[in-house]
């Protein structure tokens, strides 16, 4: 049952990477081994220059997203009661349910009316990250909150009792300890960011395209043999990159356990 | 160790006169961004389209001689009501997605229990392998599907070759590839939170249930199901409210019956231009999903808080 349901979530992608090799254009056809799909990647502009946005709008939101996002979290484990917590807490769970196409409209309707008010900001870049900021936020305060819910506070109020002011004690501490979840909360941000289709095209303008919204027109016209070559591309250094990180974050922790087992005997 | 914690807790937090700029900065983005749009939308749904930039009437404004003027047409929530393309979209968008979370549900629920019951190492690496699909393109994904189910697609290409059928399955632009679709998209999502709650789960109480002559069968109903409630519901309504509004699986799926709300929105406001009406929808849509949402948020801050 587990390894059927797994494999099926596999397939999908599998039969996919297997297509961006035929060298027919006809999808049930098989003409043969071919990467002639990729190379006319190479000379798409629309398609390199909607991917070159991307990856911007996927850089400045997830790290955006991380510091907001571990702030709100430093707040909802460390402060038990402030004026706002129980607002702060709903507004940090609810963009994880909320459906993108809601979100979507709003945060355009947010933005148009700012710019009538304030004459700030316009529709493209800023808007498209101001948003993605927004619900990647949610994303890095879940992962890192739990992270810091583990972390044990003996050792931060140890190094206090020692003289080092709270900043330089979480600064010292903590922040190594929940490292593995900031980097992997950043990565989440920075793929969801890279592959968000509904809100960015509701928030981008006419003027910005982001990767998924030219790959979204290109697809809904039918298969193109070519998009087939990209999604390939991306979904093999995606799970190359979270394979890496998951390996990463395995390991140190499996060292830092050592080191305390060691302190400790 | 526990009780040192607690004590420093009623000892003075050293926190204290830097936490607001830790609290405020995320506190007043995710205000701004999140929750005032929806009173922007809230506003615009008593507008009127209008061929202007932005196309819509001002609701509120200051008329010449300085006085507040308020113009609010309830015509949107009206049409709402009377085009019944709206019903039929918000009731064939619950049903899909109660159905699609109730398939999830039970697909999910034994590979849960089998990931928590494995071996700590296997445990790692079956996690890694469920969330891997989630970290890839969602919308890359889908289009994937299409490959599969498609009429000359990887599915009725074997079953033709294997003889086991003799016409394609016509699935494509149909209601069940909408269903495949949720189902295959948000599978992980009902999976993971019914992990964290059956891991938790104290294996002494099986223990004890097989002790005190319950079968397996009765400790399962017993024990294992009514405790893993709260991963159910979580599951069930992070499958559940992101179904009702999905966009992207009926428009690339589905044909043009399969017409769920979000579809409608999206063409209302990119076909249309009717901001107005698309803002009434989103906002008759939110109060269709706040009670879900109120579910979800108190099991979950429940949870967290635990």
């Amino acid at each position: 049952m587990l390894f059927a349901g797994i494999s099926i979530l596999y397939l999908p992608i599998l039969v996919l990477i297997g297509y961006s090799f035929n060298a027919s254009p006809l999808v049930n056809v098989w003409g043969g081994f071919s990467t002639a799909w990729y190379g006319e990647l190479m000379h798409n502009r629309q398609l390199l220059q909607a991917a070159l946005l991307s990856l911007e709008v996927a850089i400045a939101a997830s790290t955006g997203a991380l510091i907001l996002g571990t702030l709100a979290a430093i707040a909802l484990v460390r402060f038990t009661r402030f004026r706002g917590r129980l607002l702060l807490t709903g507004m940090v769970n609810a963009p994880l349910v909320m459906p993108e196409i809601i979100t979507g409209i709003t945060q355009l309707l947010l933005f148009v009316s700012m710019l009538q008010l304030f004459a700030w900001p316009h529709r493209g870049f800023t808007t498209i990250v101001l948003s993605h900021v927004t619900f990647c936020s949610a994303y890095v305060t879940i992962t890192v909150q739990s992270r810091l819910q583990a972390a044990d506070r003996a050792l931060e109020e140890a190094a206090m009792d020692l003289g080092a002011s709270p900043l330089r004690a979480f600064m010292e501490i903590t922040l190594p300890i929940i490292a593995p979840a900031l980097i992997s909360s950043w990565l989440l941000s920075f793929t969801l960011s890279l592959d968000d289709l509904v809100i960015s095209s509701f928030v981008a303008g006419p003027g910005a395209s982001t990767l998924p919204m030219v790959i979204y027109s290109k697809v809904k016209l039918g298969v193109s043999p070519d998009i087939n070559a990209l999604a390939s591309i991306i979904v093999c250094a995606v799970g190359a990159c979270v394979v890496t990180a998951g390996y990463l974050m395995v390991r140190g922790d499996r060292r830092r356990a050592a080191d305390i087992r060691l302190a400790g005997s | 160790m526990r009780a040192g914690t607690s004590k420093s807790h009623n000892m003075k937090n050293p926190w204290r006169p830097g936490r607001w700029l830790i609290i405020l900065p995320p506190l007043i983005f995710l205000f701004v961004f999140f929750l005032i749009p929806f009173a922007f939308a809230f506003k615009i749904s008593f507008a009127e389209a209008a061929p202007r930039v932005p196309p819509f009437t001002d609701v509120i404004s200051w008329t010449a001689d300085h006085h507040l003027q308020l113009r609010v047409t309830l015509g949107n929530y009206r049409y709402l009501l009377t085009d019944q393309v709206y019903g039929v979209a918000y009731l064939y968008s619950l049903r899909t997605a109660f159905f699609s979370t109730l398939i999830c549900l039970l697909l999910g629920y034994p590979m849960a229990y089998a990931i928590a019951r494995a071996p700590k190492s296997t445990q790692n690496l079956l996690l890694l392998v469920l969330m891997l699909p989630f970290w890839t393109s969602f919308l890359l994904r889908v289009y994937a599907l299409e490959g599969i189910i498609r009429d000359n697609g990887f599915l009725n290409t074997m079953l033709l070759r294997l003889g086991l059928i003799h016409q394609p399955f016509h699935i494509m632009h149909t209601g069940v590839a909408v269903y495949i679709g949720i189902i295959y998209s948000y599978l992980p999502f009902m999976v993971l939170p019914l992990f964290a709650t059956l891991e938790k789960l104290d294996p002494t109480l099986l223990e004890a249930a097989s002790d005190l002559g319950s079968t397996p069968r009765r400790a399962f109903l017993d024990v294992t199901l009514p405790l893993s409630i709260p991963g159910v519901i979580a599951g069930a309504m992070l499958v559940f409210i992101p179904a009702v509004g999905e966009f992207v699986i009926p428009s690339l799926l589905g044909g043009p019956n399969n017409l769920m709300i979000g579809r409608v929105l999206w063409d209302e406001f990119f076909g249309n231009h009717d901001w107005p009406v698309a803002s009434a929808v989103a906002i008759a849509f939110l109060l269709l999903l706040a009670g879900p949402i109120a579910i979800y948020q108190y099991y979950n801050v429940r949870q967290i808080e635990a």
